[in-house]
Formats: C-alpha cells, structure tokens, sequence
C-alpha cells in the first residue's frame, strides 16, 4: 500500500479488516472496504425508496414500478422501511465522514467559483480542493438534513393515527419537497462519478483512485498524502509523455 | 330513488386526462337527510348497514354512553354518536347524530388520493371507494374533514360508507334508510331533501321554540349529500364534533393538483441539464491529456 488509511481521515475498523483493498503501482486508497460498503447500502436503499416513493408519488406516471414491489398497498407498506434502511445507513456515513465533510474558507472560494467549474474552464481543480470538494460537500449536507427531515415527515405520515391529520397534511409536501431535491441530486452525483468524470468509479469499486486522477481533481489531497506538488507532478507527466511521443 | 341507470363517474382521484363518462347524462343529485331532533338511538340503522354490506361485527365494550363504539372503523360504518349536552338553563339534552361519509361535493379524500381510481364520484354525488385500486397511503385520512375513512391494518386498504351505492344505482334507498322506525331519515333528490330539511326547521323554531334550529350542508366542501337538521345549528361540534366550518385541505388541492407534476419535471430538468453537460462541455479528464498530434505542442490536445 502506497498509503495508509489514516491518512484519509477515516478511521479503519472491523469491516475494513473483512475486506481488501489493493493499491496498484499509480495508484492511491481513496476509500476504505467500510466505507465502501457504507455507499453501496445506501444507495441500494436510496433507489428502493425512490422506486417505491414514485408509485406513491404519482402512481398514474409510475404504476409499472409497483408490480416489482408486489402491487401498490405491498409498495406503500415497502417505503417506510426502505426510507429508515437509507437512513440508518447515511447516518453512519455522516459519522464516517463529518471530518471530511466539515466546510472550509476554500469551500468557499469553490462556491464563487462554481461557474468555471461548469464550464470546465480550467481541467484541474485549484491547489487548495482537498479530498472533497465543496460541490460534493453541498450534496452530502443536502442529504444528511434531507433524512431528517424524510425521516420526520415520514414517521408522520407511517402513523397518521398518532400524529393526526394536520400534521400529515404538512409533512406530505415538506416529504415531497425533500424527495425530489434528492432525485435531482442523484443525477448530478452518478454522472459526475460516471461519464462527467472519468476514473471516478474506481473509488468505490475498487477503493483507490490513479494518481493523475488525484492531481487533476484533489490537489491538495493529492498533495498531502504524497508530498508531491500536484502541479509539478502534472509538468512531470505531460514532460514523460511528449518525451515518449518524439520517441 | 329516482336513480334507475347505471352509475355514471364524474371525478375519479389521481387521474391524468378526461374522466370518460363525464357529463354524458343528467342525474340527479342524491342526498340522505338525517333529522337529528327525532332520532331515538336506537341502532337499527347501524345494523342495517352491519348487514346489507355483510361485514363481520366486531367486539366493543360498555363506557358509560350509549354509543355502540367510540369511533367508526373499517367494517363499521355507520354510527350514532351520542352526546349527554347540559343547556345554560340547566336543561338536559341527549344528542344523537348519525355519523357516516358526509359524500361532499368536493371530497377531500378523492382530492389527496394519489391512487388512479382508488376514489369515485358518480354524477349523483356519491363518493365511493375502490378498493382494487387502494395503495393504503391513507392521505384520504388527512384530506377528510370529518374523520371518516377507515384503514385496515390486515389488507392495507381504506373503508368507509358507499352511501349503498349499489342499492341506489338499482333504485333502492340505502340500507340505513329501509330501517330507521322513526322517520328520522329520509333519502331523495338533494332539492327534495333541502326542502324537507327547511320545512321541518320552521316547524322547530315555530312550534317548539329552537331559535337556533338549522340545515347542516358545509359550503365549505361545496355542500354534502348527507345533511342534518340539528337543534342548534350554530354549535354542529356539540354533536360528537361535527365540525362547524370544514374544508379541503390547501396542501392537497394547491400542492398535488399543480406543484406535484411542476415539481417532478424540474427535478428530472436535472436529468436533461447534465446529459447537455456532457454533450456540451465534454467531461473533466484526468490531466494532463494525451496529444492528438504525435510530437505536437501538448497544449493543443488539452481541449
């Protein structure tokens, strides 16, 4: 291993000592087997609740997804405990990864900045994007407060004979409001993990990411797990590979 | 009564486009009219509906009242609330009300349901629950302002009265109806019934001095197809909590008829917004990139 998980800010744990995670030559550990598992539960959960949640949502659009539930009542009996499984595991994920997650000046900076982030202005990242950026801190934030409140409004609407009418009547739209911040998310987060970004996909299949990926996307990350300045290392490469070509 | 055809649908719940059959006959507008200062408590219509509908009874207990039960439930109905009503005089007044669906004109239940089909109303006005299409979400819960559907936790769908919908599509009275002793329910056109309902709260003020006799018809819900005629209309909530102003709640008519579908699209605007990223700006690639040109500047494959 090129690195040692502690450099990441993530604690390894017993789960990790279950699996493996093999760091080939240019290559760095960018998540550990826990916190692997950790995305896949929540996802897997994430995209139960949100097929079920469409049949309830609008079931004359969504009506095809609840057969593969066992029919609409079977779907709407699902739901409830599809959401508390995302939400139980986001909630470890959180304590996985408050550290990581914690906003900084530079987060900032990236805010203001979002635009030629967008627009692909510049290929690499700025020197000061740690292990996430401020993009994806946004996202995680949005989610953490978004299973709260799915969480409360939900529990309101499973037990409307406890919490009365009124309060079904608010959760509903606030339940609402919540759900589809998230499915517009979810399609910002799979295709900057997928085609926006390629070599993404590796860190949460494989757990570790190639260094040019680092350099490119985490500068400062990249910076402090290897010591290398990641714009010279870039030079270096660019240098290596104009050599091979002349060649 | 005079209901002979075959029932015809005029809002159905969670449904896109046209409802099919809307407006392709006149019927006319059924209502039960429910005379609370002759009813005696007596039950039958309780056990008229217990009957008629085939449900299985189910165990209750004594609590000092003579209500047969605290609240309706999914295989009862129909139910006399009884209230022990003390007067400012010292008086003492047993109220009894019939409580069951009110079948509103504009049914808040059929307003929250999601569910394509799960809740009807016919051109006469009765408001009726499909079960087949039920998805147990139970929002008809939270949109009735009269506390009547009823969830059954062992089949996961939601009950209430039908207002005898297939009694009354073959021209009969419902069931409720066929066995009151006293004449305290009547059943006809909702023109005929508003008449009777007038006539019989003049005769209340004249002949027995009930200056606060009244109609119970909400025009909060656009008026409903079951109506009372109570003591004192000025305080319905006397009444095992009828209540005095109802409504269809803003979040089920303002935010499923309009935001829901609104609020879809812009979250799947999501969807299109990255696949023109892509096609538009290209990816981020790891850096630095491959030259396209063998020996050429760097600097011209970046981009």
């Amino acid at each position: 291993m090129a690195t040692s998980a502690k450099d990441f800010g993530e604690r390894p744990n017993r789960i990790d000592e279950l699996g493996r995670t093999v760091v080939h030559e240019g290559e760095l550990l960018r998540h550990t087997v826990y916190t692997r598992v950790l995305h896949w539960l929540v996802g897997i959960f994430f995209f139960l609740a949100l097929l079920s949640g469409f049949g309830i949502y609008l079931p004359w659009i969504f009506r095809l997804f609840t057969p593969l539930l066992g029919g609409g009542s079977t779907t709407r009996m699902w739901h409830p405990w599809f959401g508390l499984g995302f939400v139980i595991f986001f909630g470890l994920q959180v304590l996985n990864w408050k550290g990581l997650m914690r906003w900084t000046d530079a987060d900032t900076r990236w805010m203001r900045n979002i635009k030629s982030y967008i627009r692909n202005e510049d290929p690499v990242e700025a020197p000061d994007v740690g292990f996430f950026n401020a993009g994806q801190k946004l996202q995680f934030w949005e989610i953490a407060i978004g299973c709260v409140a799915l969480l409360v409004t939900g529990l309101m609407m499973w037990f409307p004979e406890i919490f009365g009418r009124v309060a079904v009547m608010i959760s509903y739209v606030i339940h609402d409001v919540f759900a589809l911040i998230m499915l517009a998310g979810i399609f910002i987060h799979v295709y900057l993990s997928t085609i926006g970004e390629p070599h993404t996909f590796q860190s949460m299949t494989k757990g570790t990411v190639r260094e040019d990926w680092a350099w490119t996307h985490h500068p400062a990350w990249f910076q402090r797990i290897t010591g290398r300045d990641p714009r010279k290392a870039l030079e270096e490469k660019r240098a290596r590979l104009n050599r091979e070509r002349i060649e | 009564m005079s209901n002979r055809s075959t029932l015809q649908i005029v809002q159905i719940s969670g449904h896109p486009g046209p409802v099919p059959g809307q407006g392709v006959q006149r019927q006319d507008q059924v209502c039960k009219l429910v005379d609370t200062t002759t009813c005696i408590g007596c039950k039958a219509c309780e056990v008229a509906c217990v009957e008629w509908n085939d449900m299985p009874f189910q165990q209750t207990y004594f609590s000092n009242t003579y209500q047969t039960m605290p609240e309706t439930n999914w295989n009862y109905w129909n139910l006399i609330k009884f209230n022990e009503h003390e007067g400012k005089d010292g008086t003492m007044q047993w109220l009894m009300r019939k409580d069951q669906c009110m079948h509103c004109a504009d049914p808040g239940c059929l307003k929250a349901c999601p569910a394509d089909g799960a809740i009807v109303q016919y051109s006469n006005g009765i408001v009726d629950f499909q079960q087949d299409n039920c998805i147990g979400c139970q929002y008809c819960v939270a949109g009735c302002p009269f506390n009547i559907p009823r969830f059954n936790q062992s089949t996961k769908k939601v009950y209430k009265c039908t207002l005898c919908s297939d009694r009354v599509s073959e021209g009969l009275e419902p069931a409720c109806i066929k066995a009151c002793p006293t004449g305290c329910l009547h059943f006809g056109t909702k023109d005929d019934m508003k008449i009777l309902a007038d006539t019989r709260v003049t005769q209340l003020k004249e002949h027995y001095g009930m200056e606060n006799a009244g109609v119970y018809d909400p025009q909060g819900v656009g008026g409903t197809h079951v109506m009372y005629v109570l003591h004192d209309a000025t305080q319905p909530e006397l009444y095992g909590g009828l209540p005095s102003n109802p409504k269809v709640p803003l979040s089920f008519t303002m935010w499923k008829g309009f935001f829901k579908p609104l609020g879809l699209a812009a979250a799947m605007l999501t969807f299109v917004g990255v696949i023109f990223h892509y096609v538009i700006e290209g990816p981020r690639r790891i850096q630095p990139e491959m030259p396209i040109k063998s020996g050429g500047s760097s600097a011209e494959g970046e981009r």
